[in-house]
């Protein structure tokens, strides 16, 4: 028994135990659920083992949904406890749990994912591929972030979460501090998917830059196009430094090192230094792809060519260089020189330049447009003011002296959320309900989506902005609570309603897809938003093949010039087509993966060594697989193509 | 699959490129690895708490022995490459298996020296110095381990499959990856042991 004893929860409460229930009773259900249905060998075959990036992109979005509520839970449970003055619902630990996980299921698990996902799905379509260029090693990225997010959400309950805040800083992090296994978690959940987004990385950059269409220059391609590339490039010089930080990490936790302690030559401030600078890079790796999706969404909706075009470029570019030259701005307050404090807050504050180049180009974009307001596009022009309020209160951060006032403040807090949610989450919503239609083949409903947005803007703005105030007042984040006399009761309480409105949103739109799926028709076309990119010219759900011909491109705006201008995108006849062969390996690799961390966290080395090398074994049986795919035939892709109504040629 | 004859076996076809390509960007990720482990080396140098210091536990005769077995064994991988583009395969493999045997004595005296370390008490628990040493050392020793087994099985495959597009591709990409470990083992040798013998 003494075995099991570690796998008990250091810090129990009566929401663990219903949780474990909870867990164990969905669980119970979904297996029952597929084996009624008898959808296991469906579920094993079209989705498990598939190699097509457009599914791998739908798991990717679905998991950052799940996530979503996740943290989603996480943050509304926060704002319940802080609500009132010396509430009781959570304690002090719990607390600490909750915002950790909170913070770590948010950025890594729902906005890379969701970005990843949407990447997945878009990016071979706008560039006129049928795949990406490893699609094998895309499954293993999915598999392996899939396997990382478990990881990361059993802590809760086997063996207690991480309790040191998302950014994990030492000693706090340190076996002193966090005595349990769930700072382990942490590294082993962050490391396992982090090698899934760098394999993403690779794959999205060798796909754009190798496999674009005829004619598509790389100043033809669609900004969204452009904006995955640079993330894509930022996530590859990114993602290996915080490989190294966690692996010093677990090593000072699980094998007695000093990296990060205060003796035998140890400097705690190494992890906060490894930490950002891979973490602000990290921040422009959520935004980028975010900024590609509304300059798709605003030029479609205006009916305008994206101003500003090669700007567009060059402001991404230069955003991408200045990411990796600001990570200091995250700890003004640690003890560095007045030199140093003042190029790191110049450094951040010309960020505001490139980004500033951005907004008004979108504006420009809109000036003397057509614009309709679809659910969409209300989403983006919501983004435009909030976005600025945010990059303002940024500005405001990056003047380090003053930062003396607000560092750790819930003023902070505010202005994160203030970019991150009109910025990013915004962004992936758009995203979603714009591309939906190519995703499912219906579109969803528009005026439940636009009384979601409603909930959702008014929400976040209830929500963040009362933080703004008590923040200057001086309310520390992270606490888990207050005592009456600071004032801070009713703005937390306001900060409360507007979680609830936003959670609120979130249901509207979750009902917005039942209703849509049973109510939406089905004969929407190939191009429903009368859109201007490469992925609306094939249809509604996409072939599996996605372009019967390889389309010829001419121009930026591909799709709108062929219609306007009569372009002929499909020159060729249609000839076999040469397809990637579903592998159940990417999702064996990451069940082992999911043991390896999984022993590691807990120190049980016998699964450490046994499922290391079992992953060593498959590599090694992959290296001599022979599977060249396979060719679908013209007859087959008539037959598809007629279905839809006859080829686009 | 369309063989473009005009290239050479490795570049001959599309998914070729893509792997060659796809490579080169995960060397630009390792290149960061490395750069992050470099970082934090120069950071925790002359942190040795109450343990050893660099010149305290840094023998030349190993390193030197180390240095000469893995620059000779990125020759003699180029030297394979080179016998791979003229359709030598037998020289090819004989060059191959050398690189693959100075890898191995690579390793075994990496293993000696790690040994030492031990002895002289120069642990991954004795300083902050000591375990930054011996991550980088480790990391780029995990990846000499690596690179010999993935080796095996492509000179297994060649000499099964003879000089195919893909095992030409492989052993290309292997190569690269080669080249690399030597590069950053230049960067150890005068960035951690010379710099710390003077």
């Amino acid at each position: 028994m003494e075995f099991f004893e570690r796998f008990a929860i250091p810090h129990p409460s009566p929401m663990i135990y219903a949780s474990m229930v909870a867990i164990g009773l969905v669980t119970i259900a979904i297996i029952v659920g597929i084996s009624y249905f008898k959808k296991w060998g469906y579920l094993w075959n079209e989705w498990l083992t598939t190699t097509d990036h457009k599914r791998i992109g739908i798991m990717y979005i679905i998991s950052a949904l799940l996530m979503l509520f996740r943290g989603g839970a996480d943050a509304v449970m926060m704002r319940l406890q802080t609500a009132v003055p010396e509430n009781t619902f959570l304690d002090a630990q719990h607390y600490n749990e909750v915002f950790t996980t909170h913070g770590v299921v948010m950025i890594f698990f729902m906005a890379m994912a969701f970005i990843i996902g949407l990447m997945n799905y878009i990016i071979p379509l706008q560039i006129g591929a049928r795949d990406v260029a490893f699609p094998r090693l895309n499954a293993l990225s999915f598999w392996l972030y899939f396997a990382g997010a478990m990881l990361f959400n059993i802590s809760f309950v086997i063996g207690g979460s991480p309790d040191a805040g998302w950014t994990n800083y030492y000693p706090l992090a340190s076996t002193d501090f966090s005595t349990s296994v769930g700072v382990n978690y942490y590294n082993w959940a962050l490391q396992i998917s982090g090698i899934g987004t760098l394999m993403s990385g690779i794959n999205f950059i060798t796909t754009i830059i190798k496999m674009r269409a005829p004619g598509m220059t790389l100043m033809k391609m669609p900004m969204f196009v452009w904006s995955a590339l640079i993330t894509n490039i930022i996530i590859v010089f990114a993602f290996p430094v915080l490989t190294i930080a966690l692996l010093m990490g677990t090593f000072d936790r699980q094998f007695g090192t000093f990296f990060f302690a205060s003796e035998n030559g140890g400097m705690d401030m190494m992890w906060a230094n490894l930490f950002w600078i891979w973490g602000h890079p990290e921040v422009y790796i959520l935004i980028l792809p975010a900024f590609g999706i509304y300059s798709q969404i605003i030029a479609t909706f205006s009916e305008r060519n994206l101003y500003g075009y090669t700007s567009m470029v060059v402001s991404m570019v230069a955003i991408s260089l200045l990411s990796f030259l600001v990570w200091v701005h995250h700890f003004f307050t640690m003890g560095h020189d007045a030199m140093t404090n003042s190029i790191f807050s110049i450094t951040t504050m010309a960020i505001a330049v490139p980004t500033g180049i951005k907004i008004f180009n979108w504006l420009l974009t809109m000036w003397k447009g057509k614009i309709r307001f679809t659910t969409p596009m209300l989403y983006s022009i919501a983004f435009i003011p909030l976005f600025t309020i945010g990059g303002v209160t940024g500005v405001m951060l990056a003047i380090a002296s003053a930062d003396y006032q607000y560092h750790n403040t819930m003023f902070l807090v505010a202005h994160f959320h203030n970019v991150i949610i009109p910025g990013v989450v915004f962004a992936m919503i758009a995203g979603l309900i714009y591309w939906w239609p190519k995703m499912f083949g219906f579109m969803l409903n528009e005026k439940i989506g636009k009384w979601a947005f409603w909930f959702i803007v008014v929400g976040f703005c209830f929500s963040f902005f009362p933080m703004y105030i008590t923040g200057l007042d001086g309310q520390a984040r992270r606490m888990y609570t207050y005592s009456e006399a600071t004032g801070f009761g009713p703005l937390s309480m306001l900060s409360f309603f507007g979680a609830s409105l936003l959670a609120a949103g979130f249901a509207i739109i979750v009902y917005n897809i039942y209703y849509s799926f049973r109510n939406a028709p089905r004969n929407i076309g190939d191009d429903p938003w009368n859109a201007r990119s490469l992925e609306w010219a094939t249809h509604n759900p996409v072939p599996e093949y996605n372009f019967a011909v390889t389309p010829e491109v001419v121009s930026s705006e591909a799709l709108w010039d062929a219609k306007k201008r009569g372009h002929n995108l499909f020159k060729d006849k249609i000839e076999k087509i040469h397809m990637p062969n579903n592998t159940g390996w990417p999702i064996i690799m990451a069940g082992l993966f999911f043991v390896f961390g999984f022993s590691f966290v807990f120190f049980i080395w016998a699964g450490v060594i046994l499922s290391g090398l079992a992953i060593l074994g498959c590599m090694a049986y992959r290296s001599f697989e022979k599977d060249d795919g396979r060719y679908i035939s013209v007859e087959e892709i008539k037959e598809t193509e007629d279905k839809f109504g006859g080829a686009n040629e | 699959m369309k063989i473009d004859s005009t290239q050479p076996l490795e570049y001959s076809t599309e998914q070729n490129r893509l792997n060659i390509l796809g490579f080169w960007i995960f060397l630009g990720a390792e290149i960061m690895l490395f750069a992050t482990l470099f970082t934090s080396y120069f950071v925790y140098e002359n942190r040795t708490g109450s343990g050893p210091g660099g010149a305290d536990i840094f023998e030349i005769t190993p390193v030197l022995i180390e240095t000469i077995l893995l620059l000779t064994s990125s020759f003699t991988i180029g030297l394979a490459i080179h016998a791979m583009r003229i359709q030598r395969t037998k020289a090819m493999l004989g060059f191959f298996a050398i690189t693959l045997v100075l890898g191995a004595a690579f390793l075994g005296v990496e293993i000696y020296e790690f040994i030492h370390y031990y002895h002289v008490g120069a642990t991954l628990q004795t300083s902050a110095f000591t375990g930054i040493l011996l991550t980088t050392l480790g990391t780029h020793g995990a990846h000499v381990m690596f690179g010999l087994f993935w080796g095996i099985f492509i000179f297994i495959q060649i000499k099964k499959q003879g000089l195919t597009p893909q095992t030409a591709n492989k052993s290309f990409i292997f190569s690269l990856y080669w080249h690399f470990l030597d590069v950053m083992w230049i960067f150890i040798f005068s960035f951690i042991y010379l710099k710390g013998m003077m």
